[in-house]
Parts: structure tokens; sequence; C-alpha cells
């Protein structure tokens, strides 16, 4: 069914927490004004990425990158015009020009540079196809999307739109199952997370930091959106349920009425 | 008369009225205003701006009511006078307009902090072609694993009977849990 719709009301850093958080396959197609995008993933691993008709060929982004001189690009285009990337990267590494670290590096920097490019793309639409995989004749590098996610959730600076991620301060936070490695995080971001406990309310958090509602709202945002936290009520902090809740306070016919209410649902 | 009441949330257009109108035994009291805004005008016609109102008799002593409330943001001052008391809530998503997932994602953030009661998330429209899958949605919508989130069709009976049992499930649970 549809993974599909617009840059309006789902920006790319969203797309990329939810196909990080689903681990999916595919290639996200992005139509922006004036270019079409296209950004493949592997199990939720950004895999390649490529803008309109942009050289992201092998050669093109080692030379771009200092690994090969003008001469050496240059006989590499003339001479191994019909190669594949795959192809050349093996030859360069048997060759002693790059090691395959190089390479990946390389690609990975560029691929993650194209998906940033993205992040000024208000406008325009999307699409998921789960069929459309990274091209096989181009070499696919494995990065992880968390720190394309923060980068991308630290732009996002209207008042509204974080009021409306955050309503509300009083709610506390917990760590997420996913592990905080190799995660780029600021000072002032890694100043939240030392006090990132379910007992801490994020009010609790931005006081303790010296910091406005604005700034701990744009921090907690980023973490949600790299899915690394999420909002919990505050751990002890007890919230009476409302005595009007129910018409007694005996636990026993509480429960009797709740049952009573399922089995009319039932009988519907 | 013992009466208990569940809310109905969700954003503008979310199907909160059809879902309430499919099992309440009266008409839903709906307090509807014509659409003054273009934009949303070319999705429904009618909105509810203070709340809507269904009843389910369970027998002679005990009634059950279904709020809904108003989708637009401009009539949020609602929300906290409806929440009060509320056993549970349901939030209402419509599954064919991704551009309403922040605004869904926001208020269940505003209903959870405003009780600590149980809830259940509805994916409204699952039977349309262009609906997200569920699982794109708990991601883009980031519902905790164990947040129940259940596909429906608000105007299919059976579907919506689905939800509110779930959500009664859960509230046994945690009557259970909480002693």
């Amino acid at each position: 069914m549809a993974l599909r719709g617009n840059l309006r009301d789902f920006t790319i850093t969203q797309l990329l927490n939810l196909i990080n958080l689903a681990g999916k396959t595919g290639t996200l197609v992005v139509d922006g004004p004036a270019d079409q995008a296209h950004v493949a993933f592997s199990n939720g691993k950004l895999a390649f990425a490529r803008v309109g008709q942009d050289d992201n060929r092998l050669a093109t982004v080692l030379h771009r990158a200092n690994k090969l001189t003008v001469n050496q690009y240059r006989a590499l285009v003339e001479r191994a015009g019909e190669m594949t990337d795959k192809e050349l990267g093996l030859l360069l590494i048997n060759a002693g020009y790059v090691t395959q670290e190089d390479i990946l590096i390389n690609l990975q920097e560029y691929f993650a540079g194209t998906v940033r490019r993205l992040y000024t793309w208000v406008e325009g639409s999307f699409r998921f196809e789960a069929d459309l995989l990274p091209p096989d004749d181009r070499i696919n590098v494995r990065l992880d999307l968390e720190n394309l996610i923060i980068e991308g959730s630290r732009q996002l600076h209207e008042w509204e739109q974080l009021q409306d991620e955050i309503p509300s301060l009083e709610m506390a936070l917990k760590f997420t199952d996913r592990p905080l490695k190799n995660v780029n995080l600021s000072v002032e971001e890694w100043r939240v997370v030392s006090y990132i406990n379910p007992k801490n309310t994020m009010k609790q958090i931005a006081s303790a930091n010296k910091m406005n509602y604005l700034e701990i709202r744009r921090i907690v945002y980023a973490l949600l959106q790299a899915g690394l936290v999420d909002i919990v009520r505050p751990e002890g902090v007890t919230v009476a349920p409302s005595p009007k809740m129910f018409p007694t306070r005996d636990k026993e016919e509480q429960k009797s009425l709740v049952n009573k209410l399922i089995g009319r649902i039932r009988s519907l | 008369m013992q009466t208990v009441k569940m809310v109905v949330t969700g954003p503008f257009s979310a199907g909160k009225t059809e879902f309430i109108q499919s099992v309440s035994e009266i008409d839903v009291v709906a307090t509807e205003r014509k659409i003054s805004s273009a934009d949303e005008r070319s999705v429904k016609e009618a909105t509810t701006v203070a709340m809507d109102f269904g009843r389910i008799t369970v027998d002679e002593d005990l009634v059950l009511y279904l709020f809904g409330t108003p989708g637009q943001k401009r009539f949020d001052f609602m929300w906290e006078i409806l929440s009060e008391g509320m056993l549970g809530f349901i939030v209402m998503v419509d599954s064919t307009r991704p551009e309403t997932f922040r605004e869904a994602r926001s208020i269940l953030e505003t209903f959870r902090a405003y009780a600590p009661t149980p809830y259940v998330v509805a994916a409204n429209k699952q039977d349309m072609k262009d609906a997200w899958e569920l699982e794109d949605m708990r991601h883009a919508l980031r519902l905790d694993p164990k947040v129940k989130f259940l596909p429906c069709v608000a105007t299919k009976r059976d579907t919506v009977k689905t939800v509110l049992l779930e959500l009664l499930y859960s509230i046994l649970a945690e009557m259970e849990t909480g002693g």
C-alpha cells in the first residue's frame, strides 16, 4: 500500500526516521522543485543516493575527494568508460591507488551530502518504491541514518511546529532500545542526554541546563526523530485518576462495570 | 442511573463523528458547522465545533457516553473539558492523509499529558487503496510497540466494536495491575 505524500506535510527527516525505524529496503523517490532524487536504502540504512543527473560515478567521487589526480581521473574516464563502479573499484584497489576504506568512506560522504541537499526541499512529493533496489552495478554503502536524522532535525526551528511535536514539557523521557552509539551529538544535546531519566520532566531538564523551552524542545525533537528516546509519563509523580471516572469507588464494582461494558459492546 | 464516558479524538476529518455514529443507539448529537476555509471544505463540508455525543445503554443502571472532540486546533480549549473523568480515549487517524499525522501525534501527546488513562489508536479508512500501511503509520506516529494500534473503518460497526473492546480490555488490564 501507499507510502507517498507531500514534503510540506512530511519532511525528509521524518521520512528518514520512518525508514530507519521500519528497517526498510527500497528507494525513496523525491520530486522536488527542479530535480528528482533517488535515495536507496537497505534494511533501514542508506545505500545509494543521486539527485537528477548528477555524476556520482566512483571515479568522479574519488576525484572530487582528491583521491585521484586530474590525470588519473581523465585516464580512467577514457579507458574505463564501460567498466562498472564495482569493477573499477577492484581495479583501483589492486593498483594501489586507493584502499577499500577510501572508497567506502568517500561514497558514504557523497551519498550523505546528497541527502543533506534534500533538507532544503520543502516543496514536492515523495513515494517509497519497495521494489526499486539500488543499482546493481554501483557500489552500495551501509550508512546508519541516526546522525543524518539528528542533523536534519536541528534545522527545524519553527516554534509552532516544535510545540505541536512536544506539546507538554511536564512529560519525561526514556531511552529506547536503540543503542546510543556512533551518534554525533552536540554539547547541548549531550547535556540533555545526561539528564534523561523517566523521573525527570523535560521542564526540569531544561531548568537544570538553563535552557529555554524552545531549546529543550528542539533538542528533544532531534532525539525523538532519531528514535533514541520516547516520551513517557514521569515516574514517581502520581496523578490520581479523576474521581469522576467511575460512579463508584469500590474496585470490584468498577471491574464489574467494565466487564458489563465489554459484554454490551460485544452484543452490538 | 450510572454513567461513564470515553473520548474519541483525532485531527480534523479523521472520522470521529462516523465512528460514534456507527455504534451509538441515538443519532449522534453533533455540533457541526459549515466550514469556512476553502482548503478544509475540500475535505468535508461541516466540522464539529464543540463535541459529538453518542450513547450506548448497557442496562437500566448503566450508560456509556461517547464524546467526540472537535478536530480543528482552534477548538482545542474543549479537549481538556471533555477529557475530565474519561475511562479512556481513542485517537482516530485518517490512514490516507499523512499530512494529518503530525497533528495526530500532537493530539495524542496532549491527551496523554491530561490524564494517565488507557488509550488506543485507530487507523481509519484502512479500506482505501491509498491508505498507509499500519507499520509505516506506527513509525510515523511514533507509537510505542506496546500501544494498541488498530485498523478501522469508522462506518463499519464491526471494526468500531473491535476498537472499543480493545480499549476496554486495556482499561481492565490496567485495573488488574493497579490493584
